[in-house]
């Protein structure tokens, strides 16, 4: 099979950035995204349509499953894994490779997301003391630990801007694990933290629903979340300790 | 105390990072990418730990004996001891953590791993692995806030600044800007496993290139136990990689069986009455190997879970589950899956001893990259007990003033960060490719010298390249090391099985494979277990 790619090309440093076409073929069906950047990068010859060299193509990639959130990129025009992208699902088409928009560019497909890092810290997402519930009733504190930290649900949250001070759907995920294990998590820092600066800062558009490539459920969650850090009412009794 | 640089943000370097800022003391911690990336999130069955909560009158002994056993008796049996007898208190204290380890009934439960006779695998679904790196990632954020823990993601290693035959500091380059640094102090290695040299064909992450091993090995730092490497029985294929399924599948029943004659046959069951399908991995996967190339049997080997109660998927394998269904589209409930045994597991690794320091004063590693806890073939759940308890027993020993203080005695504060010009460390994929299919067709599951002779004239030819950068010369002398261990190891253990060496020869062979790289040279001997 032939496919038409327009990747994004931008250097390391440079602000702008050009598109540009790359006829890619394989007979492998289930090829993603992620391999067709693997294999572009592993053919030294490989020249765009108007003849010039493509060299190498920078994005990120780790689990190659969708385990990790490494690869998410803008397929077009849609944050998404490309590991999780087979080409077959994508149409005729020339498909377009962009990098995230909400984050700094470093190079090509790659960009720095270390902002989403520094929230999770802003926000004091840690526990403060031993975890005294042995079971996770609803599935909260699994859901919770779920997320990949890939930033597509910024990428298409209205009210999240980088600097701003709503942390959006990848902040209040792992919040959601430490409020559902704490007591009374309305009285502490962190209840303060996600009042301000994720649940007041939420329009509810919805638009971060349908897009986590690790499917969590975000509802879930927010009901507990807000229920006991914004109601101060308790969703379950506490569980039975450990030891 | 000097800043310690922990190269690696996966269970091993995020664990040494929580213990020296336990103790107050501040580390780096430098990783290719954060730890929501490592490879340790892959990890899916579970921890093993003599918790004795499933009454089977388990304990850290029979988990000694079992662990031993499944290494076929070449792990350094202190270090194992220390291991066993600490997994209980790691598992605690993840619990304490808040990792949602699987409950029934208000109490935690363990399942059945290969290898093991007892229920001691604590597990949260298939997902253990992701559940303990959020746990910990979180516990690492406070340390982080504190000013304890330094971050720095997207940088890689580049190599050691050796002087006077001790580790000064590290040279590592920031992927974003490029610029390379040097940063003094002493190093604790925990860069995952060598998938890099086998690249498509693991189950592990691509990110583990095997770098940091091979420039350390270059530059005089001793490995072990190469030549064993692990091949999960239950893999496929998926576009650029091997897909796991987890040990769980069978711990919780599943049956690995292959077409005679039309009909199933469960061949683990009847080799091995015991243990059956939970026989340890380099057993299971040589047997499948052995069973396809059969004449009175199918060329496919199938695990058959489509007897498991509704109950065991809905609550323990609810994710695999899904995973089956969405990369093969077939719903293992109900049908039989394709499996293949796949690369997945290096024992080997740098060199450590059971305080996890390497030949090189000031450096230690823990995780899968040092070669402790698993000898010659580890059992499924113990890595990532092994890559937590390295991890805070290198750290321990560095707070405990280890290398006789005098590694941290050395103040280097003058050798600030500076920068300095040093190779990329970007690999060619072709000669990467090339120097697999070497590796690969010598190291598969079945050995003899033929193929390991010609894989190692294929490399040689390779090394002649006057044209190799510095860093490709180094993964080449590693792969020549891990050939040269397979060669020199005239036995069958564990996953290293010779085809025409077909026994085990304790008096030989009961011994720890060491390779060293001087002058550009790669020796082999064998040292005897401490
Ligand atoms: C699919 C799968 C399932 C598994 N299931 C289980 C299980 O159920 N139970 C179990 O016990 N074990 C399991 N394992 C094994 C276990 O996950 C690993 O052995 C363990 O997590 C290794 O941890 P680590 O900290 O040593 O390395 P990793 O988690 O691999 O971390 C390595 C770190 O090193 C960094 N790094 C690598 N190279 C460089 C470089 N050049 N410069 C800078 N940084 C670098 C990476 O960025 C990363 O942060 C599984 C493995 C896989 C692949
Ligand atoms: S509901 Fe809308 S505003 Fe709220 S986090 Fe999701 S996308 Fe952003
Ligand atoms: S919530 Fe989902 S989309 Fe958002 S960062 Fe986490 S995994 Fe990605
Ligand atoms: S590479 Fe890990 S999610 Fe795509």
């Amino acid at each position: 099979m032939i496919y038409q790619f327009e990747i994004s090309r931008t250097k390391h440093g440079d602000r702008t950035s050009r598109l540009q076409r790359i006829r890619w073929e394989t007979a492998d069906e289930s090829a993603t995204v992620a391999s067709a950047l693997t294999g572009m990068n592993a053919d030294p010859d490989l020249r765009d349509e108007n003849g010039e060299a493509v060299g190498h193509i920078f994005w990120e990639c780790s689990c190659l499953q969708k385990k990790c959130g490494a690869c998410a990129m803008r397929i077009n025009g849609v944050p998404r894994l490309a590991c999780d992208t087979p080409l077959s699902s994508l149409g005729k088409k020339p498909i377009r490779l962009e990098p995230l928009k909400k984050f700094p560019v470093i190079a090509d497909l790659m960009t720095d997301r270390q902002i989403m890092f520094d929230n999770l810290r802003e926000m004091k997402i840690w526990l403060d003391r031993e975890c005294s519930q042995t079971e996770d009733r609803d599935g909260v504190a699994f859901e919770a630990s779920r997320c990949l930290q890939c930033g597509c649900c910024l990428e298409v949250c209205p009210n999240f801007l980088p600097g701003g001070s709503f942390t959006g759907t990848a902040a209040c995920v792992p919040a959601s694990r430490i409020i559902a294990e704490m007591e009374s998590p309305a009285q502490t820092e962190l209840g303060c933290l996600y009042r301000k600066r994720i649940y007041e800062g939420c329009g509810k558009s919805l638009s971060c629903r349908n897009i986590c490539p690790a499917g969590i459920d975000i509802d879930k969650l927010l009901v507990h979340s807000n229920a006991t850090a914004v109601w101060n009412k308790s969703v379950h009794s506490p569980g039975k300790m450990l030891h | 105390m000097d800043t310690i640089n922990i190269i690696g943000a996966g269970l091993a370097g995020l664990s040494a990072a929580v213990t020296l800022a336990e103790n107050g003391v501040s580390s780096r911690l430098i990783s290719s990418q954060p730890s929501e990336r490592s490879q340790s999130v892959l990890a899916e069955g579970g921890i093993n730990a003599a918790l004795d909560l499933m009454g089977e009158q388990d304990s850290p002994a029979l988990h000694f004996e079992d662990t031993m056993k499944g290494g076929v008796y070449l792990a350094d049996p202190e270090a194992v001891r220390n291991l066993t007898e600490n997994a209980p208190r790691i598992v605690r204290k993840l619990a304490a953590l808040g990792v949602p380890f699987q409950t029934e009934n208000g109490q935690m439960i363990q399942r059945y791993f290969g290898g093991q006779k007892k229920r001691r695998t604590a597990y949260a679904k298939t997902g253990t692995g992701k559940m303990l790196m959020t746990a910990l990632t979180d516990y690492a954020r406070k340390f982080e806030a504190d000013g304890l823990i330094h971050r720095l993601h997207h940088h890689d290693f580049v190599k050691a600044d050796i002087r006077d035959g001790i580790l000064r500091g590290v040279y590592v380059r920031d992927r974003y800007t490029e610029e390379t640094a040097l940063h003094s102090g002493p190093a604790i290695a925990c860069a995952g496993g060598l998938n890099g040299f086998f690249p498509g064909r693991t189950t592990g992450t691509t990110q583990n290139t095997g770098h940091v091993q091979a420039v350390l090995f270059s530059q005089g730092v001793r490995m072990a136990n190469l030549e064993f490497i692990q091949y999960h029985p239950t893999t496929f294929g998926i576009s650029g990689k091997r897909c796991l399924v987890s040990e769980a599948a069978r711990g919780e029943g599943g049956r690995l069986c292959v077409l005679r004659g039309g009909e199933k046959w469960y061949f683990m069951e009847e080799l091995y009455p015991e243990l059956g399908n939970l026989m340890p991995r380099d057993v299971v996967s040589r047997e499948m190997y052995r069973v396809v190339r059969r004449p009175d049997c199918g060329d496919q080997v199938f695990l058959d879970m489509t007897a498991l109660d509704p109950s065991v998927w809905r609550t323990k394998l609810s994710d695999l589950r899904e995973e089956c269904m969405h990369y093969l589209r077939i719903d293992p409930a109900s049908a039989l899956l394709p499996v293949e045994p796949g690369i997945h597991y290096f024992m080997g690794g740098i060199d450590v001893d059971a305080r996890h320091r390497t030949s090189l004063p000031g450096l230690y590693a823990a995780g899968e990259c040092a070669c402790q806890y698993h000898g010659a073939n580890r059992l499924g759940g113990n890595s990532m007990l092994g890559a937590v308890f390295g991890g805070e027993t290198a750290a321990r020993d560095l707070l405990d003033g280890g290398f006789d203080g005098g590694c941290l005695s050395l103040s280097t504060g003058c050798l600030s960060p500076t920068s300095v010009s040093l190779s990329t460390g970007c690999l060619s994929p072709i000669s990467a490719e090339k120097l697999s299919s070497f590796l690969c067709s010598a190291l598969g599951i079945l050995r003899t010298e033929e193929g390991i002779r010609q894989s190692l004239e294929g490399v040689g030819e390779m090394l002649r390249d006057e044209a190799l950068t510095e860093d490709f010369r180094a993964r080449l002398l590693l792969g020549e090391a891990m050939l040269r261990s397979a060669s020199a190891r005239r036995e069958s253990r564990g996953a290293h099985t010779r085809e025409d060496y077909p026994e085990r020869d304790d008096r030989a062979f009961r011994k720890t494979t060491l390779a060293e790289c001087r002058d550009g040279s790669v020796t082999i001997s064998f040292r005897d277990l401490p």
